[in-house]
């Protein structure tokens, strides 16, 4: 069947808070685009007892949500998910599908697009529609200070992930209606060739650096591990969290749990400390939520220090030794 | 025997790469390559299962000929034997395509392989999509961002960390599996077996013909998705510039914004005047 009505799609992802709230950021980014090209916005929701989703998604926009519900569903399963997800896609067309960027997403949304012949592009920090009603994805690219557009000109659906942080839910509307489709679950439902043995939640200790108040990146500027190991001092007297960029994690001077970037955690502190950051678009793409800025660096012209509401120019080492001095007389007092 | 294949990429040295902006590809010729490091990992959980339970490693890696440079490094590691796909016609391919042509020289070379592994994702792409695209193109099942392997008779059974759980899962081989950095140290290799590799090694190249396959279906030409436009985003806000000795910014910083800092932190930064004496 194809339906008179073109729709934009979204993957209802909810294993956990931060999950769901990638969904809800997609809904709220796929409405605005919906708009340009006369679509409807739908989600879809796989599971056991996802009704509580199904409502939040029709209260943050979706117009139409299809349900496929099912004990069999109760955990994610990659390849019953994107076999579902193919054969729905393959029934009602829809012209774009949305996969936020979880450890799920980034397996499934790939899968599903080579299911169904179709292109995808990673980690976009920006979606639009141009004059030709194409999907623009918008994607770091190659290593450096550039962005690419790209487009899936022929297949369809087009596809995207995003990382959780790019785009802002809008608030929830209970008086919002949808429609709710539900799909009774496949008899010829192929068995699982990946079985599931156990899942037990994984707790890192300690704060999140996404829920940081203060965060303190240091950059390949620091110098050595060495320097870099004053950054944690600062760091602990302001309460804060520890960030990095990749070349610092490369170099084992931190480990990978404190990238920030597209590679690595979208933070949104009230103060970020940038300590020697050139500003590369891949590190940036992570901090667009940050409050008040602050970059030292010994380069003026460096595109963090362009970034930040106080720019420092300054050697990073001597300046995180004189703050941190600053801050134990001043923390004392 | 226990048939092992491992994916590799020859990625960038530098990260700060030209590129071409007529073709909006990267001009990959101007770089020093390395071993894409999820990849190397991916060959030490390959290594380590050969110790354990013999067999072979085939080590296929898509590129420019300079990319041949890649296997033999993967060799001098210990792996068995190298393919090189290389070809014009190649050149461009996006995930979907990249998956599709591994995924052919792959049949055609080791088609009673027991196990693929691949690296997570490439540090200069980084979309982590050609694993799971690989297990479509091979119709195996397959897991991404494994950690931990460990194989009892044909099944393999695996860890890994997905969006806060930890999951342990089985399936049977032949299968797939992306390797995450977590685990597996890959081994030192020493200047001389690199050598050695340099001198005897067993490459096979394989072109587009060698697949039967035409400009149709590789490359830029038949991937779903096209480049439209590379450019450089600008920076925004109006910002205030602070300079001097570092002592004199740091007081700076505080007499203008100790209220912003103070407030994030929730302490109070202020100081009586006598302490600046
Ligand atoms: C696919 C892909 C994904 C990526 N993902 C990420 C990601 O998630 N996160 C990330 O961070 N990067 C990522 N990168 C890497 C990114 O492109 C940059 O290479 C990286 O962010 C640069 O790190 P840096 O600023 O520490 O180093 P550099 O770019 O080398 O910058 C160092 C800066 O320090 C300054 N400096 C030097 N000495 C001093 C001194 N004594 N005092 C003060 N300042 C000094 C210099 O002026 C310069 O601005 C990714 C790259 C690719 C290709
Ligand atoms: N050109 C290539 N040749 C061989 N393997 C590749 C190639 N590109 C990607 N891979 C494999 O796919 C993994 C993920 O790559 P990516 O999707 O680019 O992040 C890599 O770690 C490799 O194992």
């Amino acid at each position: 069947m194809s339906e008179n009505n073109r729709s934009i799609w979204v993957f209802g992802d909810y294993r956990n808070y931060f999950q769901n709230r990638v969904t809800l950021q997609l809904l709220s980014r796929a409405i605005e685009l919906a708009d340009k090209i006369s679509a409807s916005v739908c989600a879809v929701v796989m599971g056991h007892d996802v009704d509580e989703y199904v409502g939040e998604y029709i209260a943050h926009g979706a117009q139409k949500v299809y349900v496929i519900e099912h004990p069999q569903l109760k955990n994610y399963s990659i390849e019953t998910y994107s076999y579902l997800m193919e054969r729905l896609a393959r029934i009602y067309k829809p012209e774009i599908i949305f996969v936020g960027a979880t450890m799920f997403g980034r397996e499934f949304a790939p899968r599903v697009a080579k299911k169904l012949g179709t292109g995808l592009t990673a980690d976009c920090i920006g979606l639009d529609i141009n004059e030709d009603g194409l999907l623009v994805q918008i994607a770091p690219s190659f290593g450096g200070n550039l962005l690419a557009e790209i487009i899936t000109p022929e297949s369809r659906p087009q596809m995207a992930t995003v990382r959780p942080g790019t785009f802002q839910e809008i608030p929830h509307d209970y008086n919002a209606v949808g429609e709710v489709i539900r799909i009774p679950l496949p008899e010829d439902l192929p068995e699982d060739r990946v079985r599931l043995i156990s899942t037990e939640r994984w707790r890192k200790k300690g704060q999140r650096i996404e829920d940081a108040r203060v965060v303190v990146c240091g950059g390949r500027g620091m110098g050595s591990k060495k320097k870099y190991k004053k950054l944690f001092e600062l760091s602990q007297l302001l309460g804060g969290i520890i960030g990095a960029t990749r070349p610092v994690v490369y170099a084992k001077w931190v480990d990978e749990e404190s990238l920030v970037g597209q590679a690595g955690k979208h933070i949104r502190p009230k103060v970020l400390f940038s300590f020697g950051i050139s500003g590369a678009i891949q590190h940036t793409a992570g901090i667009g939520d940050a409050g008040f800025i602050i970059a030292i660096n010994k380069n003026i012209n460096a595109t963090m220090m362009k970034m930040a509401d106080v720019a420092i120019v300054a050697d990073a080492n001597q300046f995180c030794t004189a703050l941190t001095r600053e801050l134990k007389k001043r923390i004392r007092s | 025997m226990l048939k092992l294949v491992v994916c590799i990429k020859q990625v960038p040295l530098v990260s700060e790469l030209p590129w071409d902006s007529r073709t909006g590809t990267l001009r990959r010729e101007l770089a020093e390559g390395m071993i894409n490091p999820a990849c190397k990992h991916a060959l030490e959980a390959a290594l380590q299962l050969k110790q354990k339970h013999g067999g072979e490693i085939a080590v296929f890696t898509m590129g420019p000929p300079m990319a041949e440079e890649v296997l033999h490094e993967a060799q001098a590691m210990g792996t068995d034997r190298g393919i090189l796909l290389t070809d014009r016609l190649m050149a461009g391919a996006d995930t979907s395509i990249t998956a599709f042509t591994l995924a052919k020289a792959i049949l055609k070379e080791c088609p009673d392989f027991d196990l693929v592994l691949c690296g997570c994702y490439t540090s200069d792409s980084e979309t982590a999509q050609v694993g799971p695209q690989l297990v479509e193109e091979l119709d195996v099942p397959g897991a991404a961002n494994v950690h931990h392997i460990e194989l009892i008779g044909k099944t393999l059974r695996m860890k890994r960390i997905s969006d806060n759980f930890i999951e342990t899962l089985e399936m049977e081989l032949p299968g797939l599996v992306t390797i995450t950095t977590q685990e597996f140290q890959p081994r030192y290799v020493p200047l001389k077996g690199l050598q050695d590799a340099f001198e005897g090694s067993d490459i096979t190249r394989i072109g587009a013909d060698d697949l039967g396959l035409d400009m149709g279906k590789l490359g830029t030409t038949a991937s779903p998705t096209k480049i439209l436009n590379v450019y450089s985003p600008t920076a925004k806000k109006k910002n205030i510039v602070l300079k001097g000795s570092a002592k004199k910014v740091v007081e700076e910083l505080f007499d203008r914004f100790e209220d912003k800092i103070g407030g994030a932190i929730r302490k109070d930064l202020k100081v009586e005047k006598k302490y600046n004496e």
